[in-house]
């Protein structure tokens, strides 16, 4: 809303300075002089409305200084219009980039510590993101790269007030995170999300040197056993801790430092602990902390007495500003209903640790009629999507786990009834992620009829290239309906069987389309081009195990340009294909991972991605630049 | 089960017994099948045995008592999140050795079909890294799962799996029956599926299960990439915690041990147990106190009561470890 109403702003802005020139004389912003590029009067290099109107003709003094115009920007916090508005003139570029302070990078490797830290002399806070996704799943060798280190370094000498740092899919050693706790005096906030590489002595460090810390929120940590010994770190005169999230670690703490801990830091609202923490321990949290907004339970396993239990009932129940909650590990349907007092509040329920059955769920949910966000296990089964569909009308995100992922078990887990009945229910659903066994053209296109505003689609048939169960046709229909029917689609992860039809509709109506996860689809390079061909937005292709040669991957080549990355493993691509992508587009970076025991000509993982910093040095042997 | 095939894969040499039984079993792969197979190895080269239940998991020896959810690619395993981690684990043993296709399809179809009668041996519940190798890629006709099937692998390789062809895409195929574990496939993170599957195990399918009915602890073997958890209380006593966790991680133990030994038949069950138990590690666990002591002094009950954790540290790093007695035990209480 603020971005719309600015770039009217912009518009009038643009209009009335007549000669954009005139800006770059007057008084510099605060020593911005030094840093300003050209000061000689240049044309601006973007045709604009009012082009004319600057070519040649008489020169009014503009009402507009540079003093307010970085007011202007200062109030613009998305990225993406920040970047539009550097790509104005070169004075708008100028007066932007020493008003940003938040730094987004969503490849660290397409852009070098040095070009940032020139451009961008004022930054607080820094979203760096590292390796492409398919690290989650272990696709890539360990040592691949995406070190922070060389980051920190820059940071320190540039920005010494940086505040904020979130980090995800980084490798982060231990002697970076005590770099950090040492170099930046005012630091805030620490946030790991799948990043690996550290230890107990980096959280120590981080504990004990950086004083004004409000926030350490370690998400799906990749790294091993790490001890308890680092929440002792923290001083004891430390009470400015506002998020604390160390869900994923799985080090015993010691509880009495835990509890001194959140007694004495009054500010906090997040807090979410692990498996070590017990049931009696979270009620005296809760005693303790009322004043949470997110909560992450420790496990729920535990034998209580009724004075217990009743206990910690009151406790959820005085949790009045909960809208979060997750853990709840091992829970089991006697201590469900301890939760129920808090549940009104809630928007977003996390079970995606707790294997619950369908009637527990439906207990549960009966309680959470404001649920915007839902995390399930597949044990709910259809009867527990269908208590979804009933009790939680204004569910906008839905995302359903599988507890059996190998199908050792044999369970039913969810399928496509449990999908159409929460379509039906939930109209406003927008983000869904549903990994099942069986699925029907017929279900998706329903459901996409019932649920029209769907910007993330990602349904995953766990059995690669399994056809509609009850017709044996391709998926293609379900995608179709999907990419024509959901105009708002950004992301989509698509599977089971599917021809290269899917992909031309997909190329067809998928304007929107920015994320595209495909696995074990397709018949052939047509596929792979109609996307590349016809959606306009994408910005991150991933793609595995699918027929898609040499000749699909050539198709895309100024496109990539305009993407974040390109993802290929397990296709047809030779490294000649590789070679000559390489070859004709200098500014992307091409790699190939290379398979220990293949043929030396196939390319066996490949990954694209654009980038102003040219070849990465860091690449381990495996790894191979173009 | 297809053990010659197992062997040309791992490169060594068949011992005679071995290659006897291969033709008894190549036609069928049935769990009785198996326990003569296992019956004619019992007291050859265990070493074998381990790296064909690596290879093709689910051949157990009758004198192994099949401990729920503890075999190495058994049920409840952490591991499966790693995939690429018990894949390099395998590169030990497969050493390079490349597999031929026809053998390895060959062996593909007797899983396939030997999946869908999941026995209580329970291929079908294993997670079987074959990789066919050398179907060229660019097949592109209609099939797709038949084009998708390019860049098959080596199981020691960190590189997708190829299922079994028992999903080879037939319009008319129903639902595949392999249960080949792809890497990667699907797309779930590690920490998820450890959790899911502990959990699975555990809640079952009643409601309400009885809360004290389990204690799992974790399970950690020095040098290996990720841990175990195993339930203490489906075991009677010592031993069995003991076989189970022998089986468990056989396949590091093997992996640094059996670098040396590869091709020899030196390398009994008794050998296993020493290398667990005897000289090269050693069994310990923490208490409730915090403190890591040796496992076996003190009564099974209590020794479940007590533990937290379980960790299976080299004996070079176990100076110091007191055996705690029942005195201490008590006079604590």
């Amino acid at each position: 809303m603020l971005a719309s109403g600015l770039s009217e702003l912009f518009l009038w802005l643009f209009s009335s300075s007549k000669d954009y020139n005139l800006l770059s004389t007057r008084v510099p912003i605060q020593g911005a002089h030094l840093m300003r590029m050209d000061p000689n009067p240049k044309k601006p290099n973007i045709s604009t409305p009012d082009s004319a109107i600057s070519n040649g003709s008489t020169h009014t003094y503009s009402s507009f200084p540079d003093e307010v115009l970085e007011k202007v920007l200062s109030l613009i916090d998305s990225h993406k219009d920040r970047n539009s508005v550097s790509l104005v003139c070169k004075n708008w570029y100028n007066v932007e980039r020493w008003t940003r302070t938040n730094l987004f990078i969503g490849n660290c490797y397409s852009v070098s510590p040095e070009i940032v830290a020139k451009r961008f002399p004022r930054i607080k806070s820094v979203r760096l993101k590292g390796k492409p996704r398919f690290s989650d799943f272990n696709m890539l060798p360990r040592d691949w790269g995406a070190d922070v280190n060389p980051w920190l370094v820059m940071f320190a000498k540039v920005y010494p007030f940086l505040e904020e740092l979130r980090l995800k899919r980084m490798t982060v050693s231990d002697d970076s995170l005590e770099f950090l706790a040492k170099s930046f005096l005012g630091f805030k906030a620490l946030s790991l999300s799948s990043c690996d590489g550290f230890n107990d002595d980096g959280l120590n460090a981080i504990a004990t040197h950086c004083m004004n810390l409000t926030e350490l929120n370690i998400q799906d940590n990749v790294t091993e056993d790490i001890g308890g010994g680092w929440l002792s770190c923290f001083p004891d005169n430390f009470v400015s801790l506002e998020i604390l999230n160390f869900a994923s670690l799985n080090s015993d703490v010691s509880f009495d430092t835990l509890e001194r801990l959140v007694s004495r830091c009054k500010s906090l609202r997040v807090l979410k602990v692990n498996e070590s923490v017990s049931l009696e321990q979270l009620q005296r949290l809760l005693t303790l902390a009322p004043q949470l907004m997110e909560l992450g339970t420790g496990s729920f396993m535990q034998e209580l007495t009724p004075r217990q239990c009743e206990d910690l009932e009151i406790s959820f129940r005085n949790c009045k500003d909960l809208h979060a909650l997750s853990g709840l590990w091992e829970v089991t349907s006697p201590y469900l209903p301890a939760l129920y007092g808090a549940c009104a509040g809630l928007t977003f329920l996390n079970l995606s640790d707790a294997a619950l059955q369908s009637v527990e769920v439906s207990k549960l949910l009966a309680h959470c009629p404001n649920l915007r966000r839902l995390w399930v296990v597949d044990t709910v089964e259809d009867k527990g999507l269908e208590a979804v569909g009933s009790s939680c009308p204004l569910l906008e995100e839905l995302r359903v786990f599988p507890a059996d992922p190998y199908d050792r078990h044999h369970r039913h887990g969810v399928t496509d009834s449990g999908f159409l009945a929460v379509s039906r229910g939930c109209r406003k659903l927008h983000y869904v992620l549903y990994f099942c066994r069986r699925m029907t053209n017929a279900a998706v296109v329903t459901v996409v009829q019932n649920c029209p505003d769907f910007t993330h689609f990602r349904l995953c048939i766990m059995n690669p290239g399994q056809p509609d169960y009850l017709t044996n046709d391709p998926m293609d229909e379900a995608f179709a309906a999907v990419a024509k029917t959901c105009t708002k689609l950004r992301r989509l992860s698509v599977s089971g069987l599917l021809t290269d039809l899917t992909f031309e509709y997909i190329g067809k109506y998928a304007k929107n389309l920015e994320t595209l996860s495909v696995a074990f689809a397709g018949s052939s390079d047509w596929g792979m081009q109609c996307v590349l061909e016809g959606c306009p937005k994408l910005r991150k292709l991933e793609i595995r195990d699918c027929p898609f040669g040499n000749a699909a991957l050539l198709s895309g080549l100024e496109k990539y340009e305009r993407m974040r990355s390109l993802w290929m493993s397990a296709c047809n691509l030779t490294m000649k294909g590789c070679m000559l992508l390489a070859r004709k587009m200098p500014r992307l970076n091409v790699e190939v991972i290379k398979d220990e025991e293949s043929d030396d000509s196939q390319a066996d993982k490949v990954y694209v991605y654009r980038s102003i910093a040219g070849p990465r040095q860091d690449a381990p042997p495996l790894v191979l630049t173009l | 089960m297809s053990t010659p095939q197992e062997h040309d894969y791992i490169g060594l040499s068949e011992p005679p017994p071995l290659e006897k039984t291969s033709d008894k079993l190549s036609t069928s792969c049935s769990s009785s099948k198996v326990s003569a197979e296992n019956e004619g190895k019992r007291g050859v080269l265990n070493l074998k045995e381990t790296e064909l239940r690596l290879g093709l998991p689910g051949s157990k020896s009758p004198e192994r008592k099949s401990v729920n959810g503890v075999s190495l690619f058994g049920t409840d395993l952490k591991d499966e999140g790693n995939n690429g981690f018990s894949q390099s684990h395998l590169k030990g043993f497969v050493s390079g050795a490349k597999r031929g296709f026809s053998d390895v399809i060959f062996g593909c179809e007797k899983w396939g079909l030997c999946v869908n009668g999941a026995s209580e041996v329970d291929f079908g519940k294993n997670d079987v890294l074959f990789s066919p190798r050398g179907m060229n890629g660019g097949s592109k006709n209609g099939n797709n799962l038949q084009s998708c099937l390019s860049s098959v692998k080596e199981i020691g390789s960190n590189t997708p799996v190829k299922p079994v062809e028992g999903k080879k895409n037939e319009n008319g195929a129903t639902a595949p029956a392999s249960k080949a574990q792809i890497v990667g496939w699907p797309p779930i993170r590690s920490f998820r599926k450890n959790t899911l599957t502990s959990n699975l195990s555990k809640n079952g399918d009643v409601i309400g299960k009885s809360r004290s009915g389990c204690l799992y602890v974790k399970v950690s073997l020095d040098g290996a990439p990720y841990l175990r958890k195993i339930d203490l209380k489906i075991y009677g006593g010592y031993a069995e915690v003991s076989s189970a966790l022998e089986k468990m991680f056989t396949c590091f133990t093997i992996g640094q041990y059996g670098r040396g030994l590869s091709g020899q038949e030196g390398l009994t069950e008794s050998c296993l147990n020493d290398l667990l138990h005897g000289s090269e590690y050693v069994l310990t666990y923490k208490d409730k106190d915090g403190d890591w002591m040796l496992v076996g002094d003190v009564p099974w009950e209590m020794f479940t009561d007590s533990c937290k954790r379980l960790r299976i540290m080299k004996s070079s790093e176990a100076i110091g470890l007191a055996p705690r007695t029942m005195e201490k035990y008590k006079s604590q209480k």
